[in-house]
């Protein structure tokens, strides 16, 4: 079982991809979806992988990222 | 599984956040919010807006606040913590506000060591208004009022305000710090916490600068403007706490 998790606000996600760059497990990406705004939001694409450093969410300027551990 | 990381209580969850994709003037609130919930200043706090693109986010930052004219916070400022001194108070203003057009109210003000804070979010440029030079430009730098490059001959040189106000005796707190990664974005919450602290012990003015970015209208995406901060940015501004009492 993966030791953490990552919830993504797809509607507060503006596509900067800082989240992506910062996840050292490589457990983010961006797919073709897009949200109310046009924003290809991201997604955990290695959910699997996820080690709950909240990297991703430290980095996030929108805050659109919730972390489980 | 246990909650390690959650959006702060004071950014609406429905009110949007209009600040462009990848501006670390959202970061800055995020960690702004971050603190006054660890520090249980959420409800006691006053904050004052600087006038740019702080604009974009008056609804989503939900505390209580008033507007001064541009680049006259720091008055504003001192007056309203000289008539309720028990009120926590801090100002957030750009470099076009604060270093340029309010110049003179900062600096009196924190002469003056009035006891609240400054956030000072230096991006290099007026983001709002489309792109003009600020104090802060860097030399070279392309803006639209200096379309060839800023030169020291013609415009001046960048000002460095945390050097400049560390001249004065009554600042209490002063430190650079970026948000442009993960360890820094982590120094800059510590700055934060450290000017409210001084604030709330009554040591006077306390003045945190945020070296930040503006993709829009510095041409980037905001990943190639994270790497413009490191690459050159910060060859000009130096990192660090510069006065802490
Ligand atoms: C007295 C006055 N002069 C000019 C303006 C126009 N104005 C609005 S925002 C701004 C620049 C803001 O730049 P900065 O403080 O760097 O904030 P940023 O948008 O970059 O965060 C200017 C010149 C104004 N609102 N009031
Ligand atoms: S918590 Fe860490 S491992 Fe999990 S997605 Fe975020 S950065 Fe990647
Ligand atoms: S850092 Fe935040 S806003 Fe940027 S792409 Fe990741 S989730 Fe979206
Ligand atoms: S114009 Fe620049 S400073 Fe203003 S919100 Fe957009 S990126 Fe941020
Ligand atoms: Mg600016």
């Amino acid at each position: 079982m993966a030791k953490g998790k990552v919830e993504i606000d797809a509607e507060a996600c503006k596509s900067c991809l800082f989240c992506i760059k910062t996840c050292p497990k490589n457990v983010l990406d961006i797919t073709d979806a897009v949200n109310s705004k046009g924003y290809q939001y991201v997604v955990p694409v290695n959910a699997e992988e996820c080690i709950g450093c909240a990297m991703c969410a430290t980095i996030c300027p929108d805050a659109a990222i919730t972390v489980y551990r | 599984m246990e909650i390690v990381y959650k959006k702060p209580s004071n950014l609406s969850e429905t009110q949007p956040n209009n600040f462009c994709p990848g501006c670390m003037h959202s970061t800055a609130w995020k960690l702004i919010g971050e603190v006054l919930d660890e520090m249980e200043l959420t409800e006691k706090c006053v904050w004052i807006a600087g006038v740019g693109c702080v604009a974009n986010a008056h609804r989503y930052i939900e505390l209580d606040q008033f507007n001064q004219p541009h680049g006259r916070a720091c008055a504003g400022a001192s007056a309203f913590k000289r008539c309720n001194p028990d009120t926590f108070l801090f100002t957030y203003q750009g470099d076009g506000d604060l270093a340029a057009i309010g110049l003179g109210e900062t600096i009196s003000a924190a002469n003056r060591g009035d006891n609240f804070t400054v956030i000072f979010i230096n991006n290099g440029i007026y983001g709002m208004t489309g792109g003009q030079m600020a104090p802060t430009t860097l030399i070279g730098s392309k803006t639209t009022t200096t379309p060839f490059g800023r030169t020291a001959g013609e415009h001046g040189y960048p000002i460095h305000m945390c050097e400049l106000l560390n001249t004065l005796q009554a600042p209490s707190y002063i430190a650079r710090c970026t948000t442009a990664d993960v360890p820094n974005v982590r120094k800059t919450k510590n700055c934060i916490r450290k000017a409210f602290q001084n604030q709330l012990d009554g040591k006077g003015f306390s003045f945190v600068e945020i070296i930040s970015n503006c993709p829009t209208n510095w041409g980037m995406t905001p990943l190639e403007s994270l790497d413009y901060i490191h690459d050159v940015v910060l060859k000009e501004f130096e990192l660090g706490e510069f006065r802490c009492r």
